[in-house]
Formats: C-alpha cells, sequence, structure tokens
C-alpha cells in the first residue's frame, strides 16, 4: 500500500507551533510516517531540539514510524557536528541530505534525500550498494525519469519517495536571503525568517508572484501538487508519497490524499477540495509533465 | 607553494586555442549536449574537434579537462557514458563530475583517467570531500564559491586530494547542483540539462515611459529605467520586492562578477592547488585578455616577484565585482 509521508518542516516555525502541529499530526493526520529535524538553516535547531524526544514519542505511540532528516548544506563546524552525530545514532531510520552526512553514516542504513540528487538509475545503484534502503526522488525530476528511477530502485529493494504536495525547493545557498531583506547577515539574523510561517513571498517588479526565501533555502511560489497523478505514480512504483509542511491545515491534506489512495474519493473533487485548502496559493505539477515548474498541466483523462 | 595551475575556459575550439597560446596550464571544455553544465547554443564541442583541441593543447603541454558534470535524468544515463568514454579515447587529461553514477562509472571503467570533482557535486565539506575521494579516487575537488581563506586553509589540511577554486567570472550565488530555478521558470533543467536562464526565453520588453522589462519566460526579472543599462535576465541577480522591500532590490546578488585577483597570493599560500577562470560563454579577446593577465600574475607570485594586480583588477573596471565570500564571512 502507497504510504504517505510528512516531509520536515521547512520553515522556523515556534517551538509552541511545532508542538502544536506535531500533536495534531499525531491524532489525526493519515499519514505512515514522519520526518523530523531541522534541513535549512543551524542556527534554528537549538530552539526546537529540546522538544525532540518528547515529539518522537507522541508520534509514534500514534504509530508513525519517524525518520530523521539531516541538514541539506554543511559547511561550519557545529552543522560538520550536527550531522556526524545524527549519522551515528543506532537507528535505521535517517535520512541524509548532504555527502557529509554519506561520509559519517558508511554502510549502514540509511534514506537519501531530496537533496541528494539521486537523478538516475547508476546513483540509485550505487547509492544501494552503500547502505541506502530508501530514496526521495528530486522534486524537478519529469514523469519518464521518475518511471525509469522507481523501476530501478524497486528492483533493488529500495523505497521510492516522490514529494506530491508543498513548495518545491529551489535551491540553497550559502547566504541567508531572509536576514539580507531585512539588511541583516546570516551571522545576526536575529531570526527574522519566523515571521514567514509559509516563507517570504518575493513578486516581480510588475506584481506577479514568483518565489518564496525561507531563510537559506528559495522555494517555488506554487505547492507542487501531484495529487491527480497518484494513480500514475503508484504504478510506475513509487511507494512514498511526501507532503510539504506548509501554513494550511496538513491534516486535511493528508486526508485528501488518502481518500485518493483509497479510492475512497473521486479525484475532481479532492482537487477542488485541495486548491481550497491552499488558499491564494496556486497549485503546480509543471516539473512532472516536463514543463516549468510553476506550470498546471491539465492531467490526460485516466485510460 | 602550490603549483597555482591556471585552468581556463574552452567554450569553442578558437577559445582552446587561444587560451592555450595565452599561457593556460589546463583547458576544460565540453561536448555539444546536456552533458555539461553550459549546454548553450553555438558552444562546446564535437567528438572531432575535441580530437584536434586535445592534439593542439597537448603539443604545447596544456591539459585538457572535459566536463562531464550534469545530472543523468533516469533512462538517459547512457549520454553521459557514451561521452566520457569519447573523452577517454581522446585522451583527456581528467573528467570534472558531479554525479555519483557517472564517478562511479569513470572510476571502474576509465580508472587511467584523473577525476575532479566538479562544483556541481556542492561538495563543501571535508567530510563530503572525502567521502569522493573515497568512493570514487576523486583527485581534485573544485571547491563551493562560499568558502573563506581561512576555511580553505582549514579543509586543505583534511583532505586527501587537490583544491581547485574559482578566481575570476561569473559569480555564482546559489549552491551549485541543487538548483532548479532555471527549471521552475522555463522548464529546462540546470541539473539535467546543463542551461541555465536559457537565452531562447530571454526578452526585453520596452514600455512606453521608456523603462525596459528583461523578461525570461515571460517573468520579469528585472525593469530598468530610460537611462539604465538593461541587464540579462538571470534569476538569481534580478530585482524583486518583498514586503518589507515595496520598491525592489538585489534579493540574493547584484550583477556582480568576482574578482580575486587581491587574494591571489593568499590563497596560493593556502595551498589552493588550482584556480579556475569562469567563463566558456565568453569571446576569445576575453580569454585572451584574462588568461594573460592571470598567467603573468601567478607566474610573478611564483618567482617571488610582486605581480601586477591592478591589471587584473582593471580587467572588470566598469563593472561591479565582489570578493565574495572568499574574504568574509559577513557576506552570508
Amino acid at each position: 500500500m502507497t504510504k504517505l509521508t510528512l516531509g520536515p518542516v521547512a520553515y522556523h516555525w515556534s517551538a509552541e507551533m511545532r508542538r502544536d502541529f506535531y500533536a495534531r499530526i499525531a491524532d489525526e493526520a493519515p499519514v505512515d510516517e514522519v520526518y523530523l529535524g531541522e534541513v535549512i538553516c543551524s542556527k534554528r535547531a537549538p530552539f526546537h531540539e529540546p522538544d525532540l524526544p518528547a515529539t518522537i514519542e507522541r508520534l509514534q505511540r500514534a504509530g508513525k514510524l519517524v525518520i530523521l532528516s539531516t541538514l541539506a548544506e554543511v559547511m561550519l563546524k557545529r552543522e560538520r557536528k550536527a550531522t556526524e552525530d545524527l549519522a551515528a545514532m543506532e537507528v535505521p531510520e535517517i535520512e541524509i541530505n548532504n555527502a557529509a552526512g554519506l561520509f559519517a553514516r558508511g554502510k549502514r542504513p540509511h534514506r537519501i534525500g531530496p537533496f541528494m540528487n539521486a537523478y538516475n538509475e547508476a546513483t540509485i545503484a550505487w547509492m544501494a550498494r552503500q547502505g541506502a534502503t530508501h530514496i526521495c526522488l528530486p522534486s524537478e525530476m519529469p514523469a519518464p525519469a521518475i518511471a525509469a528511477a522507481a523501476q530501478a530502485a524497486r528492483h533493488l529493494g529500495l523505497g521510492v519517495e516522490v514529494q506530491a504536495f508543498g513548495r518545491a525547493s529551489l535551491a540553497v545557498s550559502a547566504r541567508c536571503y531572509h536576514a539580507r531583506a531585512h539588511g541583516r547577515t546570516k551571522d545576526n539574523c536575529q531570526f527574522v525568517c519566523e515571521e514567514d510561517a509559509d516563507g517570504m513571498p518575493l513578486r516581480t517588479r510588475d506584481d506577479q508572484p514568483i518565489l518564496r526565501v525561507n531563510g537559506i533555502q528559495t522555494q517555488s511560489e506554487s505547492y507542487i501538487d501531484l495529487l491527480p497523478e497518484t494513480t500514475r505514480l503508484v504504478s510506475e512504483g513509487v511507494t512514498h508519497l511526501r507532503l510539504m509542511p506548509q501554513a494550511v491545515d496538513m491534516v486535511a491534506v493528508a486526508q485528501l490524499f488518502r481518500d485518493v489512495l483509497d479510492g475512497k474519493m473521486p479525484m475532481a473533487e479532492a482537487d477542488s477540495q485541495l486548491a481550497e485548502l491552499s488558499g491564494d496559493t496556486g497549485l503546480s505539477n509543471g516539473f512532472y509533465h516536463g514543463a516549468a515548474g510553476y506550470r498546471r498541466i491539465a492531467m490526460a483523462a485516466p485510460v | 607553494m602550490s603549483l597555482a595551475e591556471l585552468i581556463c575556459p574552452a567554450g569553442t575550439p578558437a577559445a582552446l586555442r587561444t587560451a592555450v597560446d595565452a599561457g593556460a596550464d589546463a583547458v576544460y571544455c565540453g561536448f555539444q549536449d546536456a552533458t555539461n553544465a553550459r549546454n548553450f547554443p553555438g558552444l562546446n564541442f564535437t567528438p572531432d574537434e575535441l580530437a584536434a583541441s586535445v592534439s593542439y593543447a597537448h603539443a604545447k603541454r596544456t591539459k585538457v579537462l572535459l566536463a562531464l558534470n550534469t545530472y543523468p535524468p533516469a533512462g538517459k544515463v547512457d549520454l553521459w557514458r557514451q561521452a566520457a568514454d569519447t573523452g577517454a579515447r581522446l585522451g583527456v587529461d581528467a573528467f570534472i563530475v558531479a554525479d555519483m553514477g557517472v564517478a562511479d562509472y569513470i572510476a571502474r571503467t576509465h580508472p587511467q583517467v584523473r577525476l575532479h570533482l566538479s562544483v556541481q557535486a556542492a561538495a563543501s565539506s571535508p567530510e563530503a570531500i572525502r567521502y569522493y575521494c573515497e568512493s570514487f579516487g576523486v583527485k581534485r575537488v573544485v571547491l563551493p564559491r562560499i568558502l573563506t581563506i581561512p576555511e580553505i586553509r582549514q579543509i586543505r589540511g583534511e583532505i586527501p586530494c587537490e583544491i581547485e577554486t574559482f578566481i575570476f567570472g561569473n559569480h555564482g550565488l546559489m549552491v551549485e547542483g541543487r538548483c532548479s530555478l532555471t527549471n521552475y521558470l522555463t522548464g529546462q533543467s540546470t541539473n539535467m540539462d546543463g542551461v541555465c536562464s536559457p537565452a531562447s526565453d530571454v526578452e526585453y520588453a520596452r514600455h512606453a515611459d521608456g523603462s525596459m522589462a528583461s523578461q525570461l519566460a515571460g517573468f520579469t526579472i528585472d525593469q530598468f529605467g530610460p537611462d539604465e543599462k538593461a541587464g540579462y535576465p538571470t534569476i538569481c541577480k534580478g530585482r524583486y520586492t518583498a514586503p518589507n522591500r515595496p520598491q525592489g532590490y538585489y534579493a540574493f546578488e547584484e550583477p556582480v562578477s568576482l574578482n580575486l585577483s587581491r587574494l591571489l597570493p593568499e590563497l596560493i599560500e593556502a595551498g589552493v592547488h588550482a584556480f579556475k577562470i569562469e567563463g566558456r560563454q565568453r569571446s576569445k579577446s576575453y580569454v585572451r585578455g584574462v588568461v594573460r593577465a592571470f598567467r603573468a600574475a601567478v607566474d610573478d607570485i611564483k618567482a617571488g616577484r610582486e605581480a601586477n594586480i591592478a591589471d587584473l583588477v582593471a580587467l572588470t573596471e566598469g563593472q561591479k565585482q565582489t570578493q565574495g565570500a572568499f574574504e568574509t564571512k559577513k557576506w552570508r
């Protein structure tokens, strides 16, 4: 059965907001697996790490599998240390997002995160030989490549995950663009990114929404929505669909995906509800269809 | 002291000969397809052109490095393997790679050819670099343009391979190999297709008031007043508005170029083995001027003479330039 996963929170949500969020996820969201941990900015980690053990326990008691994700960018001493510490944990479920994590993890089992650039069967085969058990594909991959990668990964016994909801990560940098927007630098940012629970909107100078800034990360303005493509993803060998936490009702989002996967709700109805839940934010599936990522391509009627 | 090799761009066979004649220690180039990160129209080499170019360069004791530094999407890996096979047959001196599958293939199939780790692999810590060294026998890493000199010196002491850094040219802001901004707006991928803000999607729209919008795939990346010179719409160098920046600002970076001439002696002292000049898309005369100037400066420094840094600084005169992350971490 296709599993639903909740990706790591990309934003600097306050400790309180996170506690409330994960309590609701534990109690109500039909997701099977939850990724925790700070992936974007090592400066944020101290704010929510103290709650981590309790959050893990709460989610596990609710029957969720918990996976800890490592940082996407590893450069500074504290980032190297954080990555090394996580990789050293004697648990099977670690998601690695930087080659420094692969180095530290060695051949012990691990998952490959979306920042690891597992674009093809040769890379996936290499990673599997080094102990990878599960691959999250980059969100810009088009359908034919997803199908070929999923087939190769399944053949090797790996789980295959694709982001099906939420803003796409489009870039990361050593520079903090949130701090920059406020005339600060990364070292004196004063955690201004906390103001934007769903990313800071950038608009073109002729006032079109275009991108979102989240600290060192640049995200898509639109939410990826592969709800209409779920049947095809599953038939192509994708085993896990990832929902990225956005500042919307994520329990309701997860329920829609679960209902569509279980054939309990007509796709058209589910997709219109998803659009409603997403408010003013556009939905897109261009990457999947080999088009510009922001585009919304109508799915051909199922055969 | 390090070797301080000069690694120079060769977008075309003519530019390659120019760089070789101007004193490059090595040139880097790619094939006319998605296997390299400068897959631009009118650039790059056919296998026959590469064969002739390798002969030309080797006759003048210049090395040829072949960039295979994009990420093959599943189902298309053969194109990258064939490119590696062709490069090995033609006698290139090293492959510059980013994808683990491509690196693994070359390490197993062409172990006699050196592997250099492309900046597109984004290896920015000693651990990440050692992963590639131990896994694929990588001999040199091209460092991301995000490290300060003390950080480079620190890394140098912790890795078993040579270091190459960018010293001049385009100043990339995003972590290379992790950027899909272009794909988001145009449908062409930097990682999979080797395309970045492609010219085919560029339009300049003149407004009634004389202002100009530079657009990529219909998105206004920047706007310029009647008296301003309109810049190329590279997504990460555009001006946008944010809630507290209603007037528009360079959200990521200003359109500046990287010029580390002043830091050259320090970088050599820090143990950088090779200096990369960016610009495979640049003209022959640009390549000639830049390579000559850096050749003279490196030779002066190696001989213990004072280098004429002013000549190098003048190369970007009239353009905004930056020392980027190399000088201070305040850049971040």
